[in-house]
């Protein structure tokens, strides 16, 4: 490489230290503690995984880790030393000549990162040439020799097609070989896989885990999934609202965590309830019965979808992105009309669009929604919100409306005089979520669609939610229709699984006969591409599978 | 005025005009409740300065008769008096004093301006949320309706109309808020697609909202702060647009004091080196711009930026 920045250490010393990090956030004109005094050593070719909620600061202290901080927000005390070079004490200028070549950030959502304006290949190259290091035809021959190695499929040509004309799992990869353009002593991946298909999750992973490997570079891997950390990280760091609350090597950290939040945040994942028996003689809630849809006259996103959900029970509707659950939970609401079959409510054919059916109709199905940030009206306040269903179907008002909403903020646990008159930005995304649940029932339904209602969510919460979904279905008598990519979600709540590919139904039955062989190929491949606890697990998984059998390859071989 | 003098001058206005600002809105804060006043410490000094600029205004339009010294239309003496008591600011052509024909014209001007661009608003929102909210065929029946409008320059289509249906107060209200409303309609359609496709909207959809609930209830608190950016840059345009008709005869019509009629009646004072004609020209300057400082800081705010 040409010129240097900043002096080579020897290999010995810590590539990064911070040394009692504090970081103030501007919220609402007064300035909060968002990171409170925190140490972080990070040797070379070492990886550090970042684990906590959402809000406890993983994002700030990997993006601080740049000498970075977003707008808003400010480093108030303590040192970042990055290979001898004090970062705080650096002008921009100088940053940005560290930022991209020593140091290189991969975001979540590959989606929203890339220009989409520019060729892969243009925005790979920009890096390289800026600095200085590379002329433009070396960069492309390096971006090659990268795409290759992390599987990308037609290396010579791939960087030639825009950010919109690959997968998603692919263009995390991309990215990724963009933040090695440059070959940095460093790499910060901020939930590189959060929004991928577990399918897809696992080609990112192992890409990643390979390519670090391969060049030796340090990373921090920042994540909210504790088995994907488990694959990527040598040694994990716990933060709890901007604190640390534990430091160990992975096995250690997984064996034995010492502190009850790590421990608690281990259990999690093992939260079941009992599976109720199959019903059978009765007549089904909903009945889907050979529902075929689609949003144009040609193509099917749904065809010949038939089950049913019966009373008090859980069927839960698994499949990748573009399987069809959405959409099938459009038609059940009759937001969208099929082109054949129909939907039975209580053994009567419901009306096609949700314009044609009658008020008692809609109050009887109810939908909560995945993010519920904009499942709310952001200027209503939570009385509103709950009341109006109440108001409107029950035709409450006054003081039995009031008691109706007190009540309801009871069932989900959530204290009336406190929170009735917030808006729902003064609420936390699980509460908001809480929110959500009160609406739908306050309804009164007799069946509810949840959409990824957990997904959003930190582990902990969505575990409460989870609970909280469980005691409402048997105190009210309700059936849920589960939408979910999430495995774990699965386990926890279903009686029923029914598994969606390319819009048809691949397997149907109850969750114990689900998680035993033998499987549908493609339910083996979703079950097989869940991440475990095991630090192996990944290892494990490649060597039986081979490198060319995971992700898009895989289900591409099953067509 | 020599270079030099300006250069002393204006860095004194600027200052002054700031200062005031600030006491200004210390002053509100003292008086105006908590959450309120927490809203107005946000208020860099432009818009605090543009704030008083327009309580200044107002004030003079809702007590001209208090504070003018003369009436309306009063004539006085002879025409174009020196700037000299009684008549502070002389007298125009016909010889009616030009201070009290400012203060009216705050009244006139600035109260009919803020009735087009509420009447503009009032309709444009309306259509523009609804054809969002509606999507499809009506969407594309009313959006082609407006870009015909929009396409006739507006002033020429106004002057086309106003010559149409006679210069009244009423025909020009209508006139002008029609125009307008097809430039709030463009911005509260986009503001409303992009509310429409979210999830609440859905739900109170499926739960079985009339339009007009999801209209006011839902859709529109949600699209308010760039509606109220966008309201006090049209008030600008609908002031200046009635300037400009009284300035060719077509606006508000004689004897009514209205500012653009006010410096095309004394136009020829300028030919004497006398800058009583710019002074409603000013005040109209100074009011738009007041206005566009307000209207930075909500922008500013609705954008979420915090530095």
């Amino acid at each position: 490489m040409a010129e240097n920045v900043g002096n080579k250490a020897s290999d010995s010393e810590p590539l990064l230290t911070m040394r009692n990090i504090h970081i103030k956030g501007l919220s609402d004109e007064t300035w909060v503690d968002i990171i409170n005094g925190i140490d972080l050593d990070l040797n070379r070719g070492e990886v550090l995984g970042l684990i906590g909620e959402s809000g406890a600061g993983k994002s700030t202290l990997g993006l601080a880790a740049m000498g970075f901080c977003r707008d808003g927000c400010k480093i108030t005390d303590g040192s970042i030393i990055f290979d001898g070079l004090d970062l705080l004490a650096q002008s921009k200028r100088d940053l940005r000549k560290l930022r991209g070549r020593r140091i290189a950030y991969v975001a979540q959502s590959a989606a929203a990162s890339f220009n989409p304006a520019h060729k892969l290949i243009d925005q790979f190259c920009e890096g390289p040439l800026k600095h200085g290091l590379m002329e433009k035809a070396q960069a492309v021959s390096y971006a090659t020799d990268l795409y290759s190695r992390m599987n990308l499929p037609e290396p010579e040509l791939f960087g030639y097609r825009y950010p919109h004309e690959v997968s998603g799992g692919q263009l995390q990869r991309a990215m990724t070989g963009m933040a090695l353009a440059c070959r940095p002593d460093l790499i910060i991946f901020d939930e590189p896989t959060t929004a991928l298909d577990v399918t897809t999750q696992i080609e990112v992973l192992a890409a990643i885990r390979d390519i670090v490997k391969q060049f030796d570079t340090a990373a921090i891997y920042i994540s909210h999934d504790l088995a994907v950390v488990a694959q990527m990280a040598d040694k994990i760091k716990v933060l709890l609202k901007g604190d640390e609350v534990e430091q160990a090597d992975t096995a250690t950290m997984l064996d034995k965590p010492q502190q009850e939040y790590t421990k608690s945040l281990w259990a999690v994942r093992k939260y079941a309830r009992a599976e109720q028996k199959p019903v059978s003689g009765q007549v089904p809630v909903i009945e889907i019965e050979n529902v075929m849809a689609g949003y144009d006259k040609t193509t099917d996103i749904l065809k010949e979808v038939s089950f049913p959900i019966h009373k008090r029970r859980t069927v839960a509707v698994v499949g990748e992105s573009g399987s069809g659950k959405s959409t099938l939970a459009r038609v059940i609401t009759g937001l969208l009309t099929p082109r054949e079959g129909s939907i039975r409510f209580e053994g009567s054919a419901l009306p096609d669009s949700y314009h044609a059916r009658s008020k008692d109709q809609l109050r009887r199905i109810q939908m909560i929604y995945q993010m519920a940030d904009t499942a709310l009206n952001p200027k209503l306040r939570i009385r509103d919100l709950i009341a109006r269903p109440a108001s409107m179907y029950l035709g409450l008002s006054g003081k039995a409306l009031n008691d109706r909403v007190c009540d309801l903020l009871h069932m989900i646990e959530l204290e009336p005089d406190q929170y009735i008159d917030r808006l729902p930005s003064e609420l936390s995304g699980g509460q908001k979520q809480r929110i959500g649940i009160a609406r739908a029932i306050a309804a009164e339904p007799s069946f509810i669609i949840c959409d990824e209602v957990t997904s959003a969510l930190d582990q902990l919460v969505a575990e409460g939610i989870l609970k909280l979904l469980d005691r409402l279905q048997s105190e009210l008598d309700l059936s849920y229709m589960f939408i979910t990519h999430d495995l774990a979600t699965v386990r926890a709540i279903a009686d029923e699984v029914v598994v969606m590919k390319d819009g048809t139904v691949v397997e149907q039955g109850p969750k114990s006969e689900m998680f035993i062989p033998p499987h549908h190929p493609y339910t083996e491949l979703l079950l097989g591409s869940v991440p475990e606890m095991d630090p192996k697990w990944l290892d494990h998984l490649l060597d039986s599978r081979g490198a060319d059998n995971i992700g898009d390859a895989a289900i591409a071989k099953m067509l | 005025m020599n270079i030099i003098s300006v250069l002393i001058w204006l860095p004194i206005v600027v200052v002054v005009s700031l200062a005031s600002g600030w006491f200004f809105q210390q002053g509100l804060i003292r008086i105006v409740n908590a959450p309120t006043a927490k809203f107005l410490r946000t208020a860099p000094l432009t818009a605090s300065f543009g704030m008083l600029v327009i309580a200044i205004y107002v004030t003079c339009s809702v007590f001209a008769p208090i504070i003018a010294p003369f009436g309306e239309s009063e004539i006085l003496s002879g025409a174009f008096e020196p700037w000299a008591s009684p008549y502070i600011l002389g007298t125009d052509n016909l010889g009616r004093d030009v201070f009290t024909r400012l203060v009216y014209g705050a009244r006139n001007t600035v109260g009919i301006a803020f009735l087009i661009t509420a009447l503009a608003f009032f309709v444009g929102t309306l259509m523009g949320i609804y054809s969002a909210l509606k999507g499809g065929v009506i969407d594309q029946v009313i959006g082609r309706f407006i870009d015909v409008l929009m396409a006739i320059p507006s002033l020429i289509f106004s002057l086309l109309m106003l010559t149409i249906f006679g210069t009244s107060v009423i025909s020009l209200v209508l006139v002008i808020a029609t125009i307008d409303s097809t430039r709030v309609f463009r911005l509260a359609r986009s503001v409303a697609l992009n509310i429409v496709q979210l999830d609440y909207i859905e739900a109170a959809k499926l739960r079985g909202e009339s339009t007009v609930y999801l209209i006011t209830r839902e859709i529109l608190p949600n699209a308010t702060a760039p509606l109220a950016a966008e309201f006090g840059l049209r008030f600008c345009f609908v002031f200046l647009m009635i300037s400009s008709l009284s300035f060719l005869g077509l606006g508000l019509q004689p004897p009514t004091a209205d500012w653009g009629s006010m410096v095309r009646d004394n136009a020829e004072l300028i030919s004497f080196g006398d800058i009583t004609p710019l002074i409603p020209a000013g005040a109209i300057a100074v009011l738009t711009i007041a206005v566009n400082f307000v209207v930075d800081w909500l922008l500013h705010r609705a954008s979420g930026l915090k530095d």
